[in-house]
């Protein structure tokens, strides 16, 4: 069995009196796109710079893609696109790219690098300097430096921040691919919607602990049915127990769609009438929302 | 070693590149003309020296002009090692970089490397410059030209591995002005030291020595000045050698160089050890 491709255990960092991350284990799987969510100073991003050696952590161990990640080689086929996105303002975005082949001791043919930054959409900006780029474009070179080096898993903290509606659908476009490769995405990002399409796992972290991890299947298992009816008997208060009322509408969770004709009829049965049967499914952003209020912790 | 050149070559790129060059290179063509300019004086002016004083004074004035080169050298290189570790983990440069298959040390001795190749490039190319100047001038030629330049190169290597140092603690600009100042003050310490010399006070002698072994850069300069002056000319004008800021009345010692050397491994190991434990 192949080892995964992110592998943490009891992570821990503390800054002053302020516990930033707390007992944090969590693994991505080769080839799965995982995003890490949560509030701002959930302690996603100090998790990303302890994976990548960049913030030691007071406790815990981290494995990338089967060596120690105290062993700098562990980062070989690791591609990262920092928060704070900067690069060397003195160099093209070419010579960026060949910077971090260097580093990350790949060789990559130089059209091969072009490619790369063909797909972050910087095809013709190859030869300018880095410092006049604006912000977004700063974002997709570091896209590019994040793919260069034929990454078996890339981290993407906040990777759309300053991209417009395009860059975001084109970094989505990216990951889908990137899945299709079978290459491990661990993707932090606030845009829930992003994460929905493209996480095959989530990871939920609020006050540096994780709140809930799973599929989005697991996650987001629960549904719900919205029944709009009046006529309520007591027997059928007592059916719908489980339900939330607002006026005369009930929103009542179900596991399977296979129930709500089985509970419309008994409902129909005790003299109820029923005017509308709406069903529907929590979304991440409710599920994430209900957990981060203190709701259901899993 | 792979990631050690790359860095220095980066580091080399970056030097050329940025603004720094550019205003050492206006500095120091305006000091090579200054210079021209006066040793050209000092020729003419001075007609009635006897050859004795016309060297000692274009061996005054060359350690003088030296001292302005190291000055722009010095402060040169500790306002790139400033912003090299400090500046680049601020403005996020480094995250992408360590988070390569990188040790942060190697990154550290490449940055290093590319610091001194630079500064000792500039002041090999600047200072044999000055000496061509004074030459041309004034007809005078120093009695070891190339260990003077080197204990000058020696005197940048050292400031750059302090600035180094404290990149990896403070702030990009605190390093710059913190090493800079450090320069400044053993330089002055050097000189009332040299004063004590004179007076025969010494434990005025002793700040002079003890600034120079906490930081050798003053050290290294009284060393170069004296290969850049003429041997007849410590005994010829001995009173004149006693106390003065630009010139050096003994030469140094074997020993002072070790511990010169030792002082600058020190300092880049502690600047490693500094450097791996932080957080960017």
């Amino acid at each position: 069995m192949t080892s995964p491709a992110v592998w943490t255990s009891g992570l821990r960092k503390r800054y002053r009196r302020r516990q930033a991350v707390d007992d944090v284990s969590f693994t991505v799987g080769r080839g799965e796109v995982v995003g890490l969510l949560g509030p701002n100073g959930a302690g996603k991003t100090t998790v990303i710079k302890m994976l990548l050696g960049l913030v030691r952590p007071d406790a815990g161990e981290v494995m990338l893609l089967g060596r120690h990640g105290t062993d700098p080689r562990s980062r070989t086929a690791v591609g990262y696109l920092p928060e704070l996105f900067r690069y060397q303002p003195w160099l093209t975005a070419a010579e960026v790219l060949r910077l971090h082949t260097r580093l990350a001791g790949v060789s990559v043919p130089a059209a091969e690098q072009q490619e790369c930054l063909g797909l972050v959409g910087l095809a013709d900006r190859a030869g300018d300097r880095v410092g006049g780029f604006s912000k977004g474009m700063q974002q997709r070179l570091g896209l590019a430096v994040a793919l260069v080096a034929r990454p078996e898993l890339v981290v993407l903290d906040e990777p759309t921040s300053a991209l417009d509606p395009i860059g975001r659908a084109d970094v989505r476009d990216l990951l889908l691919s990137l899945r299709e490769r079978q290459v491990a995405v661990l993707l932090n990002s606030h845009l829930i919607g992003e994460v929905e399409r493209v996480c095959d796992r989530v990871v939920i972290l609020d006050h540096g602990r994780v709140a809930a991890s799973g599929t989005l299947a697991e996650l987001l298992g629960q549904r719900e049915l919205r029944l709009r009816l009046d006529g309520i008997t007591a027997a059928a208060e007592a059916l719908l127990a489980k339900a939330t009322r607002e006026g005369d509408t009930f929103v009542v969770p179900i596991t399977d769609l296979d129930e709500v004709p089985d509970l419309v009829a008994e409902l129909v049965k005790l003299g109820v009438r029923v005017h509308a049967v709406e069903p529907g499914r929590i979304t991440l952003e409710e599920r994430l929302l209900d957990i981060i209020r203190g709701g259901e912790a899993s | 070693m792979r990631v050690v050149l790359t860095v220095a070559g980066l580091t080399l790129r970056e030097a050329a590149r940025r603004r720094v060059l550019r205003s050492l290179a206006v500095l120091t063509v305006l000091l090579l003309s200054l210079s021209a300019w006066g040793f050209s004086r000092i020729d003419a002016e001075f007609g009635g020296l006897t050859s004795g004083e016309s060297k000692f004074a274009a061996a005054l004035v060359l350690n003088l002009v030296m001292f302005g080169l190291s000055l722009i050298a010095a402060l040169g290189t500790a306002f790139l090692a400033g912003p090299t570790v400090a500046g680049e983990s601020e403005s996020g440069i480094a995250l992408a970089v360590l988070a390569r298959p990188v040790r942060r040390a190697w990154v550290l001795l490449g940055k290093w490397l590319g610091l001194v190749a630079f500064g000792a490039g500039f002041v090999a190319v600047a200072g044999a410059a000055q000496l061509v100047i004074v030459k041309v001038t004034t007809g005078y030629w120093p009695p070891a030209p190339v260990t003077g330049l080197a204990l000058l190169a020696a005197q940048t290597v050292t400031l750059l591995t302090l600035g180094l140092l404290l990149s990896t603690v403070i702030s990009p600009m605190a390093s710059g002005v913190v090493a800079v100042g450090l320069f400044g003050a053993t330089w002055i310490a050097g000189v009332v030291g040299g004063l004590g010399q004179a007076l025969g006070n010494e434990s005025v002698e002793r700040i002079g020595t003890v600034s120079q072994m906490l930081l050798p850069t003053d050290g290294l300069w009284r060393g170069a000045m004296r290969s850049f002056q003429d041997p007849s000319l410590v005994t010829q004008f001995s009173e004149a050698f006693e106390g003065h800021p630009f010139l050096s009345a003994a030469p140094l010692t074997g020993a002072y160089l070790l511990w010169a050397a030792v002082w600058v491994l020190l300092v880049l190991a502690l600047a490693g050890l500094a450097f791996q434990r932080r957080d960017v």
